[in-house]
């Protein structure tokens, strides 16, 4: 749009703002009502699980009487990480996301690389098939890994929940990280080869870090996707020292009679004020990833 | 290299001609090995995950692979395969599944495309309602599912308490423990989780359309209605095609939600096909007969995405 336009529109809704009929304010406010019903719904849920969470057994058993907390009390968050030991679980988490996410980066990049910057024969083949890839239903890697796995003695261990996790991972990771190489001009690179650099050294030391913005995007992404696994973690680790924080969360506050909500909730808070802090800080950036990631 | 080539090249051809293409050719060449030496690592562990799983599956899908029937191993023909249509479980989970997939992807779709339009128009607080309305897609769908079953809860929820609040019917409903309600719950916990994810990508979409041609439209005395038939849907196309393929795909293989809802209950009535597959691994042991909902999985899939790829690409040709 050109600055005139703009001018131009900027005005004619200038005008409009000060000759607002009856209509249009019914309109703006009717918008707003929208727009404060869908913020509502999206965040009420987490205030009900957060007063749920502070809540006494003897509330929990009364039941719903009042919007607002009661008595409050952190004994279930204290009664989760100790008698519950959720620390382990969220530990476990912090391990399998974190080392998925460096291997996911550093395949990508190598990867992403070699799309944008050689001349291998068969890209639109290998996009092809890593686009099939991010379709491929994660139960059926199950069953056949599974079997691998005990084969291995890989059941119940870091490593092998970590590379079956790659498959949330991997092909949004290779379709970003070849994106942002290709926005790099050749230029830069050119002259490192020049010089007499290799070029897996003129990877590492000019590429790399100024695509760092993009190793952050895709980096951040492939935490949150992982952070995400249950079914992976719940059929591969066996015994409750390896589960990972959502599997955890399941087997929390069941007894046969009763469902602790409170002790399910105060884990649900601890797990989710993670992410909710990373989407504040860095909205921008994970919703550029996760677009640029799915027009490809 | 280049050298050696020149070197061995016939006289009577321009040895600066073969020089050069010799030389090119074998840069080229290098530059090629190094290329397929940097992807190799990607595509192994790939393959190894996504490709050799499915052939497995084929494999122990035509043999008896049931842990608690042994023999392993043995040839099964189409048995396992027929048992799907024979077990009673396979086909009203299919349904099930297909079901649960049309809807929630079609309500997502109206309420995410909505959420798009409204957050794609300039007002103050924007970007604070954008990151409000975003946080859900952000927590695990463990999170969302555990979530839900508090709220319908009907001790500790809070559904319960608005509809007694308001003096409204089915305020005592246990809406886990019958088929419609327990849908109903289910629907709303993966809704409310993915429908941002709709949202930011329509929104995305949205974005990249130039805003002088509703200026032209506006002139040209098209109303709101008009514009957004005639300019916004047609013009969001691709947009919408990602969205829907990525959300009916997720939809289809549903698995968390009704794992921690439900358990695929009351009776099987909410079960859906990965749920069946998991059962049929960790319940059943049967390899065979799990291996063949899987490979039926995988196709359905495939078809499912042919199908939009097709309808979008054949509307693309008509317009």
């Amino acid at each position: 749009m050109t600055a005139a336009t703009e001018v131009a529109v900027g005005r004619l809704r200038r005008r409009t703002a000060r000759a607002a009929t009856p209509w249009q304010i019914a309109r703006r406010t009717g918008f707003f009502a929208l727009l404060a019903i869908f913020v509502i719904v999206s965040l009420f849920p987490f205030y009900w699980i957060v007063i749920t969470s502070l809540k006494t057994p003897q509330e929990i058993n009364a039941g719903t009487t009042s919007l607002l907390p009661g008595h409050i009390t952190f004994s279930n968050y204290i009664d989760d990480f100790t008698q519950n030991d959720f620390i382990r679980p969220l530990l476990n988490s912090v391990l399998v996301c974190g080392c998925t996410m460096i291997i996911t980066v550093l395949l990508a990049a190598l990867a992403g690389y070699a799309l944008s910057r050689t001349n291998v024969r068969g890209k639109a083949l290998f996009l092809g098939f890593i686009l099939l890839a991010n379709f491929f239903p994660v139960i059926a890697m199950v069953g056949p890994l599974f079997t691998v796995y005990r084969r291995i003695g890989f059941l119940n261990t870091y490593p092998g929940l970590i590379i079956a996790d790659l498959i949330y991972t991997l092909p949004l990771a290779t379709f970003l990280m070849s994106s942002y190489f290709s926005q790099i001009p050749r230029s830069l690179e050119e002259a490192a080869l020049v010089d007499g650099s290799t070029r897996l050294n003129t990877l590492r030391k000019i590429i790399v870090p100024v695509a760092m913005p993009g190793v952050f995007t895709t980096a951040i992404l492939a935490f949150m996707l992982t952070w995400n696994d249950f079914l992976l973690a719940l059929s591969f680790m066996t015994s409750p020292a390896k589960y990972t924080a959502t599997v955890a969360i399941v087997t929390l506050g069941q007894s046969p009679y009763q469902t602790f909500y409170n002790l399910i909730d105060a884990a649900v808070v601890i797990i989710s004020v993670p992410i909710a802090l990373l989407v504040l800080f860095a909205q921008r950036r994970i919703v550029s990833g996760l677009t640029a990631g799915s027009f490809r | 290299m280049a050298a050696s080539q020149q070197s061995v090249a016939p006289s009577g051809t321009s040895p600066r001609s073969r020089t050069g293409t010799g030389h090119s050719q074998s840069l080229l060449a290098r530059d090629r090995r190094f290329g397929y030496l940097l992807i190799a690592p990607l595509l192994i562990v790939l393959l190894v995950i996504t490709a050799y799983p499915l052939g497995y599956n084929v494999w122990n899908s035509f043999h008896h692979v049931n842990y608690l029937l042994p023999p392993l191993g043995g040839f099964a023909g189409f048995s396992n395969y027929a048992e799907l249509f024979r077990a009673e479980q396979f086909v009203p989970a299919l349904l099930h599944t297909l079901g649960f997939t049309v809807v929630s992807v079609a309500v997502e779709t109206v309420i995410g495309l909505s959420l798009a339009v409204a957050l794609n128009k300039k007002f103050r607080g924007r970007g604070i309602v954008r990151a409000a309305i975003f946080i859900p897609w952000a927590v695990p769908t463990v999170v969302s599912a555990e979530l839900w079953r508090t709220m319908f809860d009907p001790q500790q929820g809070f559904v319960n308490f608005l509809l007694t609040k308001l003096h409204l019917p089915l305020a005592t409903t246990t809406w886990l423990d019958s088929q419609w309600t327990a849908w109903g719950a289910i629907l709303v916990a993966d809704a409310w989780r993915n429908t941002p994810f709709m949202a930011i990508v329509l929104l995305a979409g949205l974005q990249v359309i130039p805003s002088d041609i509703y200026e032209a439209a506006k002139i040209d005395g098209a109303n709101a209605w008009q514009q957004f038939w005639r300019l916004t849907l047609p013009l969001l196309k691709p947009a919408l095609m990602v969205a829907l393929i990525f959300r009916t795909l997720q939809s289809f293989f549903i698995f968390d939600v009704v794992y921690i809802m439900t358990g695929g209950g009351p009776g099987t009535s909410t079960n859906v096909l990965a749920y069946l597959n998991y059962k049929a691994f960790f319940a059943l042991f049967d390899y065979g007969y799990g291996g063949a909902v899987s490979v039926s999985l995988v196709i359905v899939a495939l078809v499912i995405a042919a199908i939009y790829v097709r309808v979008f690409r054949t509307e693309e040709a008509t317009a």
